[in-house]
């Protein structure tokens, strides 16, 4: 009940041999390629980390870095497997080492395809991260004083300007704010004293937004203060104007950049899993059908190579009795230690008790 | 006056078209790359073309472009030639083709040269460029309705945001212009009447700049207008004040950055030229060790190459000797021509 079985006659073997070598090599340079990957989109993530809340959304970089490393090494070995499999004598020397290597590359394979679901499935908690730490950054605008605060005015500048957006939903989210610090306001002024007093908190809020809201592709000079007051520029409607401040919320605008860097990074990853996966059945069916050409005279001979010798079931089964025995012995080895007094016989033979 | 002669040995003939063959192609790779730096500084000289007046700078990445094709050519048959170099039988193929070879490569490794110097030489025609470009970049920010014009405005506060600077020289450019489109001043007010009487050409003048001329940071919100009027904003002294707008001027960020571009690009192409050379001086000793060879029955004897056979003066004389006949015959008959017109006449 062998899964997959496959005849392969000498020729085959070694154009297999051969082939394998090529593409082992080509899914080292394809895990290299994933790491840069990793690297690439973990700095992106950290260059605004200080509008996000949390770092959940790290987990994708930092597994497609471990999963390109581990890929380079696997693929190396997988290399140098193949170059010593046409040769009898130094082929055997790699038989005990094989079956831990493809259960620990296929679960290693299999991490890229969580980090392509997971690229995904943490869009919400990217979207509610970006959502807090934008609150955050508007709220302590103005604290240019407070140390640990004074480079938010900074940062929410250039993230305005760069990515065309303002506030976190859209720009009436600075009208809800003190954006202008108390060090620049003049309290015997009579207009500062009317906005602090008409409102509960006594804040100075006004209808006005940062420079870096300004859209440039405007055709009249940026119109920061007193938005929503048609009376008060010339030549001017709120409810129409459109060009004069950026439309979208940053939160909009850094989701839809994230998502658009994992969209394109998705296939990619895709692809190397893929061939991930080739080097591994390859190499299976490869190491299968010589094992069947060793302690043979005739080396030319046709054999047979299959990916489990049995069906799955049985090989999980197998798998998992071989497993536990280890576990028991673990367990034994630890009483005999910690019960010297007892019974040497009784200790080392592992009962039914113990599990 | 043989100049640059060497005895080779037959070993050391082997090793230096081993050698040659493999930097060949190192100088191959790197006229490639002398290519993509052209491409890559023609792209950013382009991408501001807006703000400059003539496109003269345009020369030195032209040049790049040029040397670097040409030099993965002359790159490609150096390694041919020495590839055929050791070999008695397929050698005397190349005897014509050297000589306007070596001619047209020494004539482009020439033209890299040049093309380092004049991006140095270009620093003032460049400066003057931007200069008549940005005075017109900013006189034209307000003409956003004028065909022609209308993307003035977003070039200039786009280049002043990313260049973090403002104006042509500083800031005070903006004061000298009006920046503010007669479309949104509302002539029935004092203000607006007052400010356009108080000057002889009845322009709109603002002690203040666009916003792209803010600085992210400055630690309080933007000043924009009224900058050189203290009382006009609390806690205010414009004489102190660094952090509020950006001080430098967008024609020395802009200077600034294509020369520093074109240090770095100049130190490539000089080692490409230095690579370049190398290999066209070891091709010409290759040749001449092995011109010695051809014919003879021996062919693993020891051989003389040099790199010219007679003086560099007389080397000269004899490439330009051609091209002068050439000229001087053009002349001739030109001169017979209208001698016989005269006769006839």
């Amino acid at each position: 009940m062998a899964l997959l079985k496959l005849k392969f006659p000498f020729q085959k073997r070694v154009r297999l041999a051969q082939g394998l070598w090529l593409l082992s090599w080509v899914a080292v340079f394809s895990g290299a390629i994933t790491f840069a990957v990793g690297v690439f989109l973990k700095t992106e993530l950290h260059r605004r980390s200080e509008v996000m809340h949390n770092m959940d959304i790290h987990i994708v970089p930092n597994l497609l870095m471990a999963v390109g490393l581990a890929s380079v090494g696997i693929n190396i070995c997988a290399g140098k497997v193949c170059q010593d499999s046409l040769d009898p004598s130094r082929f055997p020397r790699w038989k005990t080492f094989l079956p831990p290597f493809f259960c620990m590359s296929v679960f290693l394979a299999s991490l890229l395809l969580v980090a392509m679901i997971l690229s995904y499935a943490l869009q919400p908690s990217l979207e509610e991260s970006l959502k807090i730490g934008l609150k955050n950054g508007i709220r302590f605008y103005k604290d240019t004083d407070t140390p640990g605060r004074c480079f938010q005015k900074e940062t929410i500048d250039r993230l305005q300007t760069e990515f065309q957006c303002c506030g976190n939903t859209n720009f009436r989210d600075w009208f809800e704010v003190q954006w202008i610090s108390n060090r620049y306001l003049d309290f015997t002024s009579k207009e500062v004293k009317d906005r602090v007093r008409s409102n509960v908190d006594g804040r100075y809020l006004l209808d006005g937004v940062p420079f870096s809201c300004c859209n440039p592709a405007s055709p009249r000079p940026c119109i920061q203060y007193s938005l929503l007051d048609n009376a008060a520029h010339y030549n001017y409607e709120y409810q129409s104007e459109e060009l004069n401040l950026h439309n979208r919320g940053c939160r909009q605008a850094l989701v839809n950049y994230y998502m658009g860097l994992m969209n394109t990074i998705g296939p990619g990853v895709l692809s190397v899993f893929l061939l991930q996966m080739t080097v591994l059945v390859s190499l299976r069916y490869l190491q299968t059908s010589m094992e069947g050409v060793m302690g043979q005279e005739n080396l030319e001979i046709e054999t047979e190579g299959y990916i489990l010798e049995k069906g799955v079931k049985e090989t999980l089964l197998e798998t998992k009795e071989k497993v536990m025995k280890i576990f028991e012995f673990a367990q034994v080895g630890d009483a005999s230690a910690t019960t010297p007094g007892a019974d040497p016989e009784a200790a080392a033979a592992p009962g039914p008790a113990t599990k | 006056m043989v100049v640059g002669k060497m005895k080779l040995t037959f070993q050391k003939r082997v090793k230096l078209a081993q050698g040659l063959w493999l930097l060949s192609w190192v100088a191959t790779l790197c006229g490639a790359i002398t290519f993509t730096l052209g491409c890559f500084l023609k792209t950013e000289l382009r991408r501001r073309t807006e703000v400059m007046d003539n496109t003269d700078i345009h020369c030195v990445p032209n040049t790049l472009l040029i040397v670097g094709l040409a030099s993965m050519g002359s790159n490609y048959f150096a390694g041919r030639i020495c590839q055929d170099a050791l070999d008695a039988g397929r050698f005397p193929r190349w005897k014509n083709f050297l000589k306007p070879f070596y001619g047209g490569s020494i004539f482009f490794t020439t033209l890299m040269l040049i093309a380092v110097i004049l991006s140095y030489v270009m620093k003032g025609s460049l400066e003057s460029s931007l200069k008549i470009g940005l005075k017109n970049g900013i006189r034209f920010y307000k003409d956003t309705d004028t065909p022609g014009r209308c993307f003035q405005k977003q070039t200039i506060d786009r280049l002043q945001m990313e260049f973090q600077c403002c104006g042509n020289n500083d800031y005070k450019d903006w004061f000298e212009v009006q920046w503010i489109s007669n479309r949104y001043l509302d002539f029935s007010s004092k203000e607006v009447k007052d400010r356009i009487k108080s000057n002889v050409d009845g322009r709109y003048l603002v002690d203040g700049v666009p916003f792209s001329c803010c600085n992210p940071r400055s630690p309080r919100p933007c000043i924009q207008y009224k900058i050189t009027n203290n009382t006009a904003h609390y806690n205010y002294e414009h004489q102190t004040e660094e952090l509020n707008i950006f001080i430098g001027g967008c024609r020395e960020a802009l200077v600034n950055y294509y020369m520093g571009l074109m240090n770095t690009i100049g130190g490539v192409v000089m080692s490409v030229f230095l690579i370049q050379s190398s290999v066209l001086a070891t091709l010409r000793l290759l040749q001449t060790s092995m011109e010695a060879v051809a014919g003879q029955e021996n062919v693993e004897m020891d051989a003389e190459g040099y790199l010219l056979e007679k003086g560099v003066k007389e080397t000269v004389m004899e490439y330009l000797d051609p091209v002068l006949k050439l000229m001087w015959l053009n002349q001739v008959t030109s001169s017979e021509d209208t001698g016989t017109k005269d006769g006839n006449s």
